[in-house]
This record gives C-alpha cells, structure tokens and sequence, in this order.
C-alpha cells in the first residue's frame, strides 16, 4: 500500500505536469522535457517564498496573474556563471581550438543558454587576447530576458572580481584582467570594446530552430536540465548549425557519449568537454 | 527489501570518516550509497579513487543522468547540486550554493526522498555547518531512516549536533558501528 506521503508526491507529480502544460500553452516556453527533479525543486521553492499551499493555486496565479509567468520563468531558468568558470576549459581552448580558428577570415560563434553573459564576454577577452575578436561574431543567446538584459548591460558586482582574476590567470590570460573593466561604486562594467562583435538575441533551444554555419557552438551546463530526448534534439539543432570541422564545447560533466549523435563528433578533448563535428563525404 | 538507498552528507573530516565506513561494506553488499561530501569547486577526483582503492565495494563520481546501481558509492561532483530522479537516475544542477554548499547534502536529501520515500537511509556525519539537518528530518518525516554520527566522536561536531537536534535520529553511532549496521539493515525484508 501506498504511504500518504507517496500518494501526495504522486499527486503533485500529476499537478506539476498540469502547471508545465498551463505554462505552454500560455506563454509558448516549454519546461516538459526538463528533468523533473530540478522542476520541481525549483517550483517548490516557488511554493515556498510565496503563500501558495499546492501547486494547483500557482496555475491559477499563472493563467490570470499577467506578472507572474516572469517570476515563474526566473525560477526555473538557472543564470548562476561566472566569468572565466572553469578556466581549464579557456585553456584548453587557446591550446586546441584557436589555432583551427585562425585558419578561417572570418569566425562565427553561438553560445547557446548564455545566461547574464559573464562566460560571453571571458570567450570575448579571450579571442581579443589571441587576435581574433575584430573578425569574430558572436551570438549570445537565450530564453530569458531578465538574464540577456543584464548580459547586455555588462555590469557585474565587485565583490567577485578577486575570484574572477583568479579564474582568468588560471586560464591562460595574457594581459592583466583589470585591463577590461572599470570599477565604479559597488560594480565592474566590462569594456564598450568587448561588446561591438557580440549580439545578445532572444532564443529557445526547446523551441527555435538553427543557427546557420557556426563555427564553434558553446553551450555549457545548460541541457544537465534536460532528459535525455531533449538532449539529443539539441544536440541536432547544434550539429546542424555547425560547420563541418566546427568546435562543440559542452559543460565538464556534460558529454557527448551517450547522445545518438555522438558517432558524428571528434573528441578534441574529453576533459574538457570540446568535440569537433566530423567532415562527412556524403 | 525494506531500504533501496543510502545517502550521506558529510563535510569537514569527511576523508576519515568514510574511511572507516567505505572499506567496512562486503563486496557484495546490495544498496547503493549515495553521497555529498563539501569539497572546494576546484578539487580532482583524488578522494574517489582513494576511495575505491581501499573498499571493496565501486566508488566513482556520479554521471549526470547515469543509472544508479546497487552496490556502488556514487559522490557528487565538486561544485555541482546532485539530485535523484524517480526513475532513480541522476542529474546535475549548478543552481545556486544551499547552505553556503554546492553540492548541498540537503538538495540530495530531498530530491532522494522523491525517489525512494520509506525506503531511505539517511547518514549525517562530522562537519562544521549544519547541511542535511533538514534533509535528514523530512527522511524521516517520511518514514525512511536516520543515523548520525556521535559528535563527540566527530572530527567536528556541528553538522551531527544540528542534525540530532532538528529530528528524533534512529541511531547515534560511532564511524566502526556504521558499516556493520548498513551491512544488516541492507539485509532486512
């Protein structure tokens, strides 16, 4: 026999569905094929901070409460980054992919799930820093607008600075990293001059379609919210927006292997997470 | 089988104390252990492959979306949330710090309860913060079990002293007294 706690964990599996649905057909973001155990912590918490017993008033809230769905949006839209994370990666980019990139007049670059910008502006210096910015396009995208706002504005707290050099020092930076921001008050605003090749965009993985000949696609810790069926639908979108020969650089504990189109990818390194779209002879 | 999981949350100290719990599992012992243990963002897989070194039992880091399997010791990976799926499978997340911890004992707690409910047993062991109190109360909330480690013995006490605090644990055991009772309660119907 089923325990009360089991018999209410099923009923709120059965209104958590419901409330994804609701947000659907609603406002057209697709939260279905997310990993169910981040869904509904995160729409707990929800239910926490406000004064909503079940998950069947949030829906209510949602389909006549205009404002809301924004709260709802940031709730399961994870921004946490930071600039130059995990700087093995930005190593193991200068040491592996930049040489590849300079063989071609001009870069495009798609950093998928860009959040509020910070690893944006880090691939920026670093391109800047190996002579490649000027003639780099870089799309940074995502699905909400509070984040790409404040990408845009490209203005971040001080207290993390400290952490942040060490972050980039650890990454192969060249210069000194004070060199591409000015602080003022409580905030660091990253230099006019990172931003002129980047443009911040407005796209759903779950839901837009391709981004034409790329030829690296960032996308880093965003599909681990992802089953395994929207993974390997994303991972489509990005082999089809790349060049043959195009770089895909994913999260550390993000991997290829089990996707279904691993077999079409190189491993350029395993560690970190960098794989190569294959040049096929069709 | 009455228990299908365990999961640990330990912090400060962690090394020795699963030390003398790990090595204490058989070979064939039937319950996955899953496990947080607070490490820096930056750390390497050192204290897994001591781990599966010294035991007889697997030790690996958890995979996002890998299946859970009896009988191996799963840990968090540094800087990464770690949650259980009801199809008992894992996923990653890097929401923000909880309890100034990512991975966070008590974001494994919870989401394990989903995944197992009754069927958990839930280990606080030595550490300075106070990470896993409320996880280990909705275990039992939900009817699964709860053992703390002593704080007298605990390399630091805080972590095991929040725990016992916050819920009425079903055993206050020193480190040599854990493994020999996962090993008997792996075996109860």
């Amino acid at each position: 026999m089923k325990s009360k706690q089991e018999l209410l964990n099923e009923n709120e599996n059965i209104e958590i569905e419901l409330f994804l649905q609701a947000i659907y057909m609603k406002f057209g973001y697709d939260f279905r094929n997310y990993g169910k155990a981040h869904i509904k912590r995160r729409v707990r918490h929800r239910l926490t901070v406000s004064d909503f017993n079940s998950v069947s008033e949030l829906i209510h809230k949602l389909l006549y409460d205009h404002m809301f769905y924004q709260d709802v949006l940031q709730d399961l839209s994870i921004t946490v980054t930071e600039m130059f994370r995990d700087p093995d990666f930005y190593l193991a980019v200068r040491k592996e992919v930049v040489a590849l990139l300079k063989t071609y007049p001009f870069i495009k670059i798609w950093h998928a799930g860009c959040a509020t910008g910070e690893e944006v502006y880090s691939m920026a210096i670093l391109l800047k820093e190996e002579g490649l910015l000027k003639r780099s396009q870089i799309y940074a995208t995502d699905f909400n607008q509070m984040a790409l706002q404040k990408a845009r504005n490209g203005i971040y707290p001080i207290d993390r600075i400290k952490e942040y050099t060490q972050n980039y020092q650890k990454s192969g930076g060249k210069a000194s990293f004070s060199d591409y921001y000015s602080a003022r008050y409580e905030s660091v605003i990253l230099n006019e001059s990172l931003r002129e090749n980047i443009v911040f965009a407005d796209h759903n993985l779950v839901t837009d379609g391709v981004f034409g000949e790329m030829n690296m696609v960032i996308c880093r810790n965003v599909m681990i919210y992802f089953d395994k069926e929207l993974q390997d639908k994303v991972i489509r979108l990005f082999y089809d927006s790349l060049v043959p020969g195009g770089f895909l650089c994913l999260g550390s504990k993000e991997s290829l292997r089990f996707a279904s189109l691993a077999d079409r990818f190189d491993v350029t390194t395993e560690r970190q997470k960098i794989y190569r779209k294959k040049f096929e002879t069709l | 089988m009455k228990y299908s999981a365990v999961v640990i949350g330990v912090s400060a100290g962690g090394m020795n104390a699963l030390g003398k719990i790990l090595p204490a599992l058989p070979e064939n012992f039937v319950l996955p252990l899953i496990i947080v243990q607070h490490v820096s963002p930056q750390s390497d897989n050192y204290m897994i492959r001591h781990f599966d070194s010294i035991s007889k039992i697997k030790v690996k880091e958890a995979d996002e979306k890998e299946e859970i399997i009896p009988g191996v010791a799963y840990f968090a990976p540094p800087n990464y949330h770690l949650l259980i799926e009801e199809n008992r499978t894992f996923s990653l997340s890097t929401e923000g710090r909880v309890n100034y911890s990512r991975p966070s004992v008590d974001v494994l707690f919870e989401s394990a309860i989903y995944a197992y409910c009754s069927g958990l047993v839930g280990i606080i062991l030595t550490g300075a913060n106070n990470d896993g109190s409320k996880g280990l109360k909705m275990i039992k909330d939900c009817g699964g079990l709860a053992i703390v480690q002593e704080p007298s013995s605990a390399e630091v006490s805080a972590m095991p002293e929040a725990a016992i605090k916050l819920s009425k644990v079903d055993y206050i055991l020193k480190l040599e007294e854990i493994g020999p009772l996962l090993v008997k309660l792996s075996k109860e119907k």
